[in-house]
């Protein structure tokens, strides 16, 4: 193994002091044990109620989007669904956010606190729709925005979803730093928050994803509004574990508690997220398994001491999708219900109709998200891309692709068929991987107990088995 | 065809090393780990410089970077491009469909 250079490794070492000055907040109050902390005292500790959130979001133009039944889908889906079924579908049509997504509700937050707390700028690291998000609201603010992207591969070529957020960024007027392939982007993130002072727009401190919370409260208003109850299931599309926690939270605040979270992410098994020869060979940036499954079962992977989107916590069920799918219902979206919007964001959908066919159709599903599409950002240029690096597209049956060598686009909709990922097996994962992080031979106090059994949605007991099954070697 | 030299004040991209492959982090796949770990900035160029040569540029928060020269007047050139297979005929199918189940069929 390499060591690593000097400069990364001093900076690496002052990780947790250019942090706390950065994101301007101590998290070691937090901490109970090398294992628990407290988490709603961390998503509480900015002191802003939902209704502040709300205000501060109305005040820098988001939020209330507008939530839209999509009556064509739903009564595809019921020329094929058994007698009796096909559950009413809706959209948050989150792309009429400003910056076009719903990350606008956590660059909003974020970007009010660095101006509350005097920052001159802030930074933040994603190739996302966030980077465009917290550069939109940074303009508003009049602040510096830097945004750190993981953008090429080594021979300098962009994934053209990469290359679109990159030029929005730069529309609002942020500096655009654009790295090659590897996780070292942290540090040098590190470097620009210690070179800059700037504030670190983190997407994973309790700030941005307290800004979610509104979304999950809307939508339920407006589906008790709308339909009498609060919906039935809601579909999320899952990468860092942001979007199915704030949402989540925002539902319960509604009072929305048997709403069932429904997770969703597009299946890239088998891609390395590291790997510079696989960097290209993938069609979706975000909302795939290559986040979903590592964010949901070790968190604390983020950017911030501990992260505040934490969604074993919320997720009922998890499903994944093939990029076939979500690309011919990108296309099914248009065509029936004239919104056209961008792929990624759709990956909810393509699992939310594979869910609505299973139920009556008393039943709703609300898909909680679209983000915006435009060159690039669209299923033509990916599928054409995918093409040009050697991925075979075709027509078929979905479930015969396989990620980075073929997309197989659906001949019927009734090819539509989510899978269930076993959340029982990312609860053990996530408890092998806690006490992994402990200092060796660290002994799980009680405490420690209820704590991993609240963060994976389960029981102490189950907890237990779990920790008593990794002692024994299993 | 790109030009061949900035000139000052204009707005250019530079690139540079971050990491050599030696120095880069553990536990990389091979791949990864055989490339160095570039940057690349854009900015307005300190001076005239051809492509290639060491440039400064100021960035667009005023931070001031080295590297090399790599483009001027860098643009976007990202598309849609042809309709892919597939693609085209799912519109005209699914609204017969719908009609079809609509009208009982």
């Amino acid at each position: 193994m390499a060591a690593p250079s000097s400069r990364a490794e001093a900076l690496m070492a002052r990780r947790g002091e250019i942090m706390r000055r950065a994101l301007g907040m101590d998290y070691r109050e937090f901490e109970r044990s090398p294992i628990a902390f407290d988490y709603e005292a961390l998503m509480g500790a900015h002191g802003y109620s939902l209704e502040e959130v709300a205000k501060v979001q109305r005040a820098a133009g988001v939020g209330g989007t507008p939530l839209l039944e999509l009556r064509n889908l739903t009564d595809l889906v019921r020329s094929y669904a058994p007698a009796g079924h096909g559950a009413r579908l809706f959209v948050k049509d989150e792309a009429a956010n400003m910056a076009g997504s719903f990350k606008d509700r956590r660059a909003s937050m974020s970007i009010h606190v660095a101006r509350e707390k005097g920052y001159a700028g802030v930074i933040a690291a994603t190739s996302g729709n966030y980077g465009a998000a917290v550069a939109s609201q940074a303009a508003r603010a009049s602040l510096a925005c830097i945004i750190v992207q993981e953008a090429f591969d080594s021979a300098h070529l962009g994934q053209p979803e990469i290359v679109e957020k990159a030029r929005l960024c730069e529309a609002f007027g942020a500096e655009v730093v654009q790295l090659s392939v590897g996780p070292e982007l942290f540090a040098h993130m590190l470097e620009l928050l210690d070179g800059t002072g700037y504030f670190a727009a983190s997407l994973y401190s309790s700030f941005g994803v307290s800004g979610i919370e509104t979304l999950g409260h809307e939508l339920a208003e407006e589906m008790r509004a709308l339909t009498g109850a609060p919906p039935t299931r809601v579909v999320v599309t899952h990468a860092g574990g942001g979007n199915t926690t704030g949402t989540a939270r925002g539902l319960r605040r509604a009072g929305a508690t048997d709403t069932e979270i429904v997770s969703a992410s597009v299946d890239l098994s088998g891609l390395h997220m590291a790997s510079d020869a696989d960097f290209n060979r993938k069609s979706f940036t975000t909302g795939h398994t290559g986040f979903g499954v590592p964010f949901a079962t070790w968190p604390d992977r983020a950017d911030v001491p501990r992260n505040a989107a934490r969604a074993l916590r919320y997720m009922d069920r998890y499903l994944t999708v093939t990029q076939g799918e979500v690309f011919y219902v990108t296309e099914v979206l248009a065509k029936l219900e004239g919104l056209e919007r961008g792929p990624s964001g759709n990956t909810a959908l393509a699992a939310a109709m594979s869910l609505a066919r299973d139920l009556p159709r008393e039943a709703t599903v609300v898909v909680q998200e679209t983000e915006y599409t435009g060159a690039g950002k669209h299923h033509w240029a990916q599928l054409n891309f995918a093409r040009e690096r050697g991925v075979e597209v075709r027509v078929g049956d979905p479930s015969e692709s396989v990620p980075g060598r073929s997309i197989v686009i659906p001949e019927a909709p009734e090819q539509l068929r989510a899978t269930d990922f076993d959340l029982a097996r990312m609860r053990r994962s996530y408890v092998r991987n806690a006490l992994a992080h402990a200092p060796e031979g660290y002994e799980p106090t009680d405490d420690d107990i209820a704590f991993l059994a609240e963060d994976t949605n389960s029981t102490p007991e189950a907890v237990e088995e779990t920790v008593a099954a990794l002692a024994a070697g299993e | 065809m790109a030009e061949e030299r900035c000139t000052p004040g204009q707005w250019v991209e530079v690139e540079r090393v971050l990491l050599e492959p030696a120095d880069r982090a553990g536990n990389l796949p091979d791949d990864t780990a055989a490339q160095p770990l570039r940057v690349w900035v854009k900015g307005f160029a300190r001076a005239a410089v051809a492509l290639g040569e060491e440039c400064e540029v100021e960035t667009m928060t005023g931070r001031v970077v080295r590297g090399t020269l790599s483009a001027c007047a860098p643009g976007y050139t990202h598309t849609f491009g042809s309709p892919p297979p597939g693609i085209v005929g799912i519109g005209r199918d699914l609204r017969a469909r719908l009609a079809s189940y609509r009208a009982g069929g």
